[in-house]
Formats: structure tokens, sequence, C-alpha cells
């Protein structure tokens, strides 16, 4: 077997050290009737050089062979080298959790660097050290809320916060009194009006999302007003390329403000693994939910790093902790750490930049097609909803068979975002689509809609 | 004095906060230039939502980057340098092939809204790891959609809730033993039940009688870690879950010592009715300095109609693999599928070693840890008995009444001779635990070592022991001071 060292002779020296005939004489703890009695029925003894032979065969072409339009969340950006090089050190990645500080300065010290990088990126006070990723981490938000303000009566949801977000919350609260307020998007955004009508005073939070999950804009400072002015507490998702070009959360003086953190640095890896930015105003860090790594000095005066407030976790707290979250996505957080030292504030702004110009571009392009339209006529950053006079299914498949993986189809959510959006699907673009890309995929819609 | 010898050789320049590295102008030339024209009639960003001025981040050369993490990283103690028996973690060896078969581009690139029809091979993948995991559990129906091993209680938890409403039932409790981990109450407690722990007996396994006496109409699940955390299998546990059936409430096993057990025996044989993975520690998915993992659930066929959504799905007849919601989904636990990444690399794993190999890991891990027990206990009280599955706590209670060195202490001092230290303070139900996980990945002479170290440590005089470490680049932070006043951000200007 792959991965083992012990001889049969060490395994007799081994046995005999115990006290014990055999290694099923250990086993005798798990009464008899209980034993297997079988070998699992799992092939094995692969080969390495088989296996991968085995998966590049099953797994076919990287994308699809397709070139990556899609947005919704995740998006397809440029990860320099330099990312993956490093996050490659056994030292980081086969190490766990920094509960011995002293056997993880270098841990700990690239999660208090990532902690201030988010808080740089996002003008908030304090970032944890990761959650899972996006979704989670708009729950956790709530409930934070929920303990900093006492109220558990309602949570207001803008409806044009991404649906799986929108799910997510609806099942981590699904055992709990708290009333699920959806204020539905019209044109694209939410109204403040609409939004201030359903903050009631047992609100505990408003939640938006900025750019929205049409790509478009909203009015955060407005909204977040009507939170506050309601004694309600504003939360926010954002895009973390966002701030390369646009306002940061801490601008608009929301009070949480998340983000799903795969745009920077992290591979697609078909949805996972991810990583939850996590960050809020100073006064609520002991109500934040994960870990936290702080700066110390140690018995000789040398400044050096420690999982910190761990009085809100739960392998102390148990069933009063912040959260259930143990294992969080610790690696992920190193990426970006990585990645946003080596992209810069520079880097950072031209990547937004160009992702915005290109979306610009390709959307000029799109709609000078007949009958093709932007759903919303509203300024987006990175991606946008177009309608075209076919069902968006058939369009995306027969642009999937054309190479150009677009989407996704609104409808994909049901009637979540609204009805009457089976035509409409989201087009994303990111720093590296090129301008004959662009017009190609241009190309390739005006032949499908010509049937 | 014993070193580890990177004192001398280590770089403080390299290893100063990323911020105070940071020059104005200096940076990466990562992206190219702009090749689109600047268009008209599409609607622009107004000044309301425009940035003003440059982000506050730090502006470095990338060969000062390179050197700043790598320097950083020989600051870590990891399974790749180190011995690292954390127990409960399973700090196994992880295969080097995995990461380069899970980042293979055509698993790395894929989105999640790609069509069915281009994602056909990696959800035949996905479906065979279901099939793999339902096997080894013994429990027929899987998700994977979980993020880690807390997120997977979660979701049984409220898998199990959807399936007594569904049935009429109002079960408000879940219950679970003293010598649980943390997340076990915590996940209880955000599912909306409320926590019963029982105390438990003193041989270190669950009390019948008193388990008996919790037993009523509003008990929805008893949670257990199977090996317990004293590393002992819960010897009554078919007659735990016959108890929980009968009063009709589910039995949850928290898989994190699935290790000890592989191909030996299988929670859905000893009355599990839900569990969860940790791909991270069972499978070897790597630790990452703390995740990502992935948590998968397996359960029993009358709760699969129930498990979140999205599962795979395969339809014979036409051959296709689908991503499905299930009748009575609880919905969403997250966005997305689950943690591929992760995932792709158990199931290099299982595919590699098999079944047979899986269950020569457990017997592997099994050895060791009671080797290494054979090892301790003339020195070290092991409270809990002579043998153990594949780790056990011992105690440093005696050593602390005769010299005042601690649990604590111990592990400091270990660090000193090149180990990581064990898991300290866990389970709550021992006294000065040093829980110890040693894996199958390690060989009889790094056994005897570490042995040679514990035993050398618990006759040094206390002083020097509880002067520990002395050769890592900082010893013993000032936790206290840090909680009073956290900082948690540089505040400096870059």
């Amino acid at each position: 077997m792959a991965y083992l060292f012990d001889t049969p002779e060490q395994r007799q020296r081994m046995l005999k050290a115990i006290g014990a005939g055999s290694v099923d004489e250990l086993f005798e703890q798990i009464p008899r009737e209980l034993q297997l009695g079988r070998e699992l029925s799992l092939e094995g003894g692969v080969s390495e050089l088989e296996l991968e032979q085995d998966l590049q065969r099953r797994l076919g072409q990287a994308g699809g062979g397709g070139v990556c339009f899609l947005g919704g969340g995740v998006y397809d950006h440029f990860i320099p080298a330099v990312v993956d090089e490093l996050t490659s050190r056994g030292e980081f990645y086969t190490a766990y959790t920094p509960y011995q500080a002293e056997a993880s300065q270098g841990t700990l010290q690239a999660f208090y660097e990532y902690q201030t990088l988010i808080s740089q990126l996002s003008g908030m006070d304090v970032s944890n050290a990761s959650l899972y990723e996006g979704g989670t981490a708009v729950s956790e938000a709530v409930f934070m809320a929920m303990r900093i303000n006492g109220r558990d009566g309602r949570v207001v949801v803008a409806g044009s916060l991404h649906p799986e977000y929108r799910q997510v919350l609806r099942t981590y609260f699904s055992r709990l009194g708290t009333e699920i307020v959806e204020v539905p998007a019209s044109g694209g955004v939410v109204s403040v009006e609409l939004c201030r009508a359903a903050l009631t005073t047992d609100t505990t939070a408003l939640v938006l999302q900025q750019p929205n999950f049409f790509g478009c804009l909203e009015d955060i400072a407005g909204l977040t007003a009507a939170a506050h002015a309601a004694g309600a507490l504003a939360i926010l998702a954002f895009d973390p390329l966002s701030p390369g070009l646009l306002k940061r959360p801490g601008d608009y003086g929301v009070d949480i403000a998340v983000a799903e953190g795969q745009p920077l640095g992290t591979p697609l890896q078909f949805g996972g693994p991810l990583l939850g930015i996590f960050t809020c105003r100073s006064e609520y860090v002991r109500k934040m939910p994960g870990r936290l790594v702080g700066r110390t000095v140690d018995r000789r005066g040398r400044e050096c790093f420690v999982l910190n407030l761990q009085a809100r976790e739960q392998h102390i707290r148990r069933d009063k902790a912040t959260s259930n979250i143990c294992t969080n996505q610790g690696l992920l957080a190193l990426r970006t750490t990585v990645f946003l030292s080596v992209v810069g504030p520079r880097g950072l702004c031209q990547m937004a930049k160009l992702s915005h110009e290109k979306a610009q571009y390709a959307a000029a392009c799109l709609t000078r097609l007949p009958g093709v339209v932007l759903k919303y006529d509203r300024s987006f950053f990175r991606e946008f909803v177009l309608e075209t006079p076919l069902p968006a299914t058939e369009v995306l498949t027969a642009l999937a068979a054309r190479g150009f993986n677009v989407g996704p189809e609104l409808s994909r959510f049901g009637d979540s975002l609204g009805e009457g959006l089976g035509r409409c699907f989201l087009v994303a673009l990111t720093e590296k689509r090129t301008r004959a890309e662009i017009d190609a995929l241009a190309a390739a819609l005006g032949e499908v809609l010509s049937g | 004095m014993r070193g580890r010898g990177v004192e001398q050789m280590r770089n403080p320049t390299a290893t100063r906060m990323l911020f105070e590295m940071s020059e104005p102008g200096r940076g990466t030339v990562v992206f190219p230039e702009s090749d689109v024209p600047r268009v008209t009639g599409i609607p622009e960003l107004g000044a309301e939502h425009l940035a003003t001025g440059l982000l506050p981040l730090p502006e470095l050369a990338e060969p000062d980057v390179v050197r700043h993490f790598v320097n950083l990283s020989t600051l870590n103690m990891s399974v790749d340098t180190h011995f690292y028996p954390l127990g409960s973690c399973t700090m196994k060896y992880n295969p080097k092939r995995h990461e380069r078969l899970a980042r293979l581009p055509q698993a790395a690139a894929s989105h999640p809204y790609q069509q069915e029809s281009q994602i056909q091979g990696l959800l035949s993948v996905l479906y065979e790891l279901q099939g793999m995991l339902a096997e080894i559990s013994g429990l027929p129906a899987v998700s994977l959609h979980p993020a880690a091993g807390a997120q997977g209680e979660l979701t049984a938890l409220l898998t199990a809730a959807a399936w007594f409403r569904h049935r009429g039932e109002q079960r408000t409790r879940v219950l679970f033993p003293a010598s649980a981990h943390g997340t076990n109450p915590a996940s209880a407690a955000l599912a909306g039940f409320e926590c019963v722990q029982l105390s438990g007996g003193r041989d270190g396994f669950v009390d019948l009688s008193e388990l008996r006496s919790q037993l009523d109409d509003r008990v929805a699940v008893f949670m257990v870690t199977n090996p317990n955390t004293l590393g002992l299998f819960e010897k009554d546990i078919a007659t735990i879950a016959g108890m929980l059936h009968e009063a009709g409430g589910l039995v949850y096993i928290d898989g994190a010592n699935m290790n000890a057990i592989l191909g030996r025996t299988r929670p859905g044989d000893f009355g599990g009715d839900m569990m969860h993975y940790n791909v991270h520690k069972t499978f070897t998915g790597p630790h990452g300095a703390g995740g990502p993992g992935a948590g998968p659930i397996a359960v029993r066929d009358f709760l699969a109609p129930f498990l979140p959504a999205p599962v795979v799905t395969f339809d014979v007849a036409r051959n296709w693999y689908s991503l499905t919601s299930p009748e009575y989904s609880i919905g969403r636990m997250r966005s997305f599928f689950g943690n591929v990444g992760i995932l792709l690399r158990g199931y290099c794993y299982i595919r590699t070693v098999g079944g047979r190999g899986l269950r020569e890991a457990a017997d592997c891990a099994v050895l060791n840890a009671n080797y290494l027990l054979s090892q301790v206990r003339d020195f070290l009280e092991v409270p809990h008995g002579n043998r153990c599955m594949h780790e056990f706590v011992a105690s440093a209670k005696r050593l602390k009444e005769q010299t005042g060195v601690t649990a604590m202490d111990i592990a400091k001092r270990l660090l000193d001779y090149g180990f990581h230290a064990p898991t300290v303070y866990f389970p709550l139900v021992v006294e000065e635990a040093l829980m110890m996980e040693p894996t199958e990945t390690e060989s009889l002479a790094t056994l005897d070592a570490f042995a040679a170290a514990l035993r050398e440590i618990c006759s040094e005089p206390a002083e020097l022991v509880k002067g520990a470490p002395h050769t890592t680049a900082v010893c013993r932070p000032d936790d206290v001071t840090a909680a009073r006043k956290p900082i948690l951000c540089w505040s400096g200007q870059c």
C-alpha cells in the first residue's frame, strides 16, 4: 500500500510492545457483530500514471473548450504564477489551524496581513481570517446583526442579491422564527422607498449587493441611510474587484461587508473551494464569526501573532459560540494575500478598469444585433443582463456549441429574480477576454439569432 | 540546548510586514493595456459610484513578495516538515499527486454555470465519489455539498429536522456527550435546537442510564463521535442506536475519527443514521493552514429526499449525469456545488488505495497509536485504558501536581525537539489532556523518537520546560493582552 512505512518485522515488534498478538486483536474493541467482515467494495491499486490518464480522458477539455463569458458570482480572472508557486509550499498547505502560535508564525503573520489587506480593500475596520464562501458569509452576517441589535423578527433582503445567497439564507434560517422579506428589484435595482417600507422596528438588517446580481449599481448610500433610520444594520455583499474602480463598502458606511473572494487569485474549480470575505466596523468585533489573528508580544517582548478572541469560537464557547465554523478557507486567504501583494493597488485598478471597459465594449457590440438589448438601462461594472428574442436556454446552448460559454440564464433561478425573464442572461467580462473574442461572440450570437 | 539550526539563518528583513516593505510607485506588471475602444451609448459609471484615489494597498516588487512568503513559510511546522500528532485532526501525509490532479485545468477552470453537456466527465467523477462514500459509511445517500465538517453537521441536523417536520413531529432537542467536539453543540444551536450535554461515564463511554433518562419525544438527534474523542470505540453504540430509534430519534455520527475504522466497521452498520466525513482529514485533502476542507454527509435512504441541493444523479437510459434537487430538499447550504477541489483529492486517494488500502490505513493508524500509547504510559498517565483506536488522550495531571509542568508546557517543549504538539486541553473531560494521533503515515523510528522526547521532557527540570519553547522565533505570545486590546490590522500608512 502506498504511503505506509512498517515492514512485517516492524509490525511484529510493535505488536509485541503493545502486548497484542495481531492487528485484528486491536480491533476487538469493536463488537464482532458490528465488524464489516469483508473488504470494502472499492477498486484500488490505480497507479499515478493511470489515474492521471483516466482523469484527463474523463474530464475532457478545460472549460468545455469554450471561451468563458460566464458570471454570476465567480469569474474567469487571471492568476499570476507567483500565487500558485508560493501557496504550493508544503510548509503552508500541509499545516493546520495555527493553534500552536510558536509553530505557526508564518501562517499567523500571513493571515494578519490578509486581514489588513482586506480592510484596506473594503474600507472596513476589521476583517476575519475567512469564512467558507460568499453565500454563507451573508447568512453569518445576518446572525451577527441579530447579536448586535437584539432584533430577530425580520431581515429584509434585496431581490437583486444573488439568488443562491438568498437560498442559503432561507436554509440557514429555516428553523428560526425570523421572517425573511425580499424586496423585489425593478429595472435592475431595488428602490429605497420599497426597502424603507419593508423595514420594521424588529428588523435586524437590510441585505444588499453591490454591484448586484444583474451587474447593476445600487444606491447603497441611500439604502444604508434607510436601514440606519429604521435602527437596522446595513449588510453589503460586494465584488472584491470593484474597489479597483468603485467606492468601497466602507465609503458607504455599511456595518458589515462580505464578499465572494474568488476573483482575487482563486481558480473557478466548479465553484469550490472559494473564499468568504467577512468584514465589519470595529465596535462589533467581539460579535464576529470565524477566526481572527491578532498582534501581540511574546515573553521577551518580540512582536508576534496569535489566534485572538477565541472565546467567541465553538471550541471554547460551544453552543453559545458566534458560529459553528471551525475549519475555514485558510489556503484561499493565503492565495488572496499573495495575489493582492503582487498585483498591488495599480494592478487591481487596471484589472477592474479592463474588466469594465471590456464589458462596455461587449455590451455595445452585442446590442448592435437586431432585437438584442440591455435588459436594464443602468450603469454596470463587469457584467450585464442581455435580452434577445429567443429563449435564453436555447441561445446559451447554441453559443456553447459555437465555443462560447455565456450566462447564467436568469430563468435558472426560477422566478426569484422576477417574472418574464426567460429571454435574459448574464454576460460577464474579465481582463482576460480579448477584443477578438468579444467580436467573435457577437458574430456567433448574430448567427444563432438569425437561425 | 536543542535547536533546529534555523535561528542563525533566519532572514528578518524578508519577514517584516508587507506594509513596511511597500514603496510608492513600485509594482509588478501583470496586465496588458486595453485592446478595446471606448464606446458610446452604453450607460456610464456616475461620479457617485467611482472611487477617488488609489487604494491604500502596499506596492511591492515581485522578488520581495517571493522572499517574504518563502521566509514566512519557514516559520511554520507542517506535515511536510515535521511529525504533527495533532489529535482529532488526522495530520497524515498529503500525496503530491493529488495536488497536480486537482489542478488539472479541466477541473480548475470549470465554471459552475457551464452547460451540463460540458461537465459530464466531472459529474461522473463526483457521482462515483458519492457511491464510494456510501460504501465506506454503509449509508446509501450522499451529499457532497457541505464546505467542511461543521457545515456537514449543520446540514445533517437541518435534513433531520425537515424529516421530522414532514412526519408532523416537533422535536426540539439535540443530545451529545461532554467529550464532543465544540462544533456539535454549536451546529445544533445554529440549527435552532436546544442543546443537552450528557456528562458520560467515568470510563469515557456514554452512560446508558444517563442517556435513557434524557430520552423522550423531544429528542431529535444524538450526536456522537465514534471512535470517541478519547480514542475509544463506543462499545455500546448498537444499544445506544437502538435506544434512540425506540424513542423516535436519530443518531448522528461525527466522522472526524473515521480514519480509525475504515473498512473495519461502518457507521451505517453500527446504527448511525447520518454522518459527515472530513475529506481533509480521512482522505488526505491537505489541511491548508486551516482549510479548505470538505464535509460530505451520508444518510439513510429515508432521509435522502431531504438532502440539500444539488446532488448528482445519473439517468441510465440517457447515460446522462445531472445536478438535481431532492424531492423535499432543505435547499442550499452554500453557493454552487461544493468544495470540488478538495473532493477531487479525496477521490484520487480512494482510487489509489482502494477498499483494501483504506483498511490497511486504518490498521496501521491504530497500530501506530497503540504502539505510541505503549511507549508513553509508564511516564504519562493515560486515564482511559491500555488500548485505543487511532488516538489516545494522555494526562499531565500527575506531573503538574508533582512539578508544576502542565500539558501546555510539554506541548511547547516538544517544539524544541522538532515535533509539533499534540492537541492540548481537549477533550474537556480529561484534565491536562494531551491528545495524540500519530496517523498511519509515520515510521516506527519517528514514533520512537517522539516517545523518547516526551520521556526526556517529563524528567527535565521544570523551569526548563516551563520556559519552552527555546528554539522557535517567538515564545509564549501574550494572548491575554491580545484579547483585552485586540490589534487585528496593521494601522500604519503604506
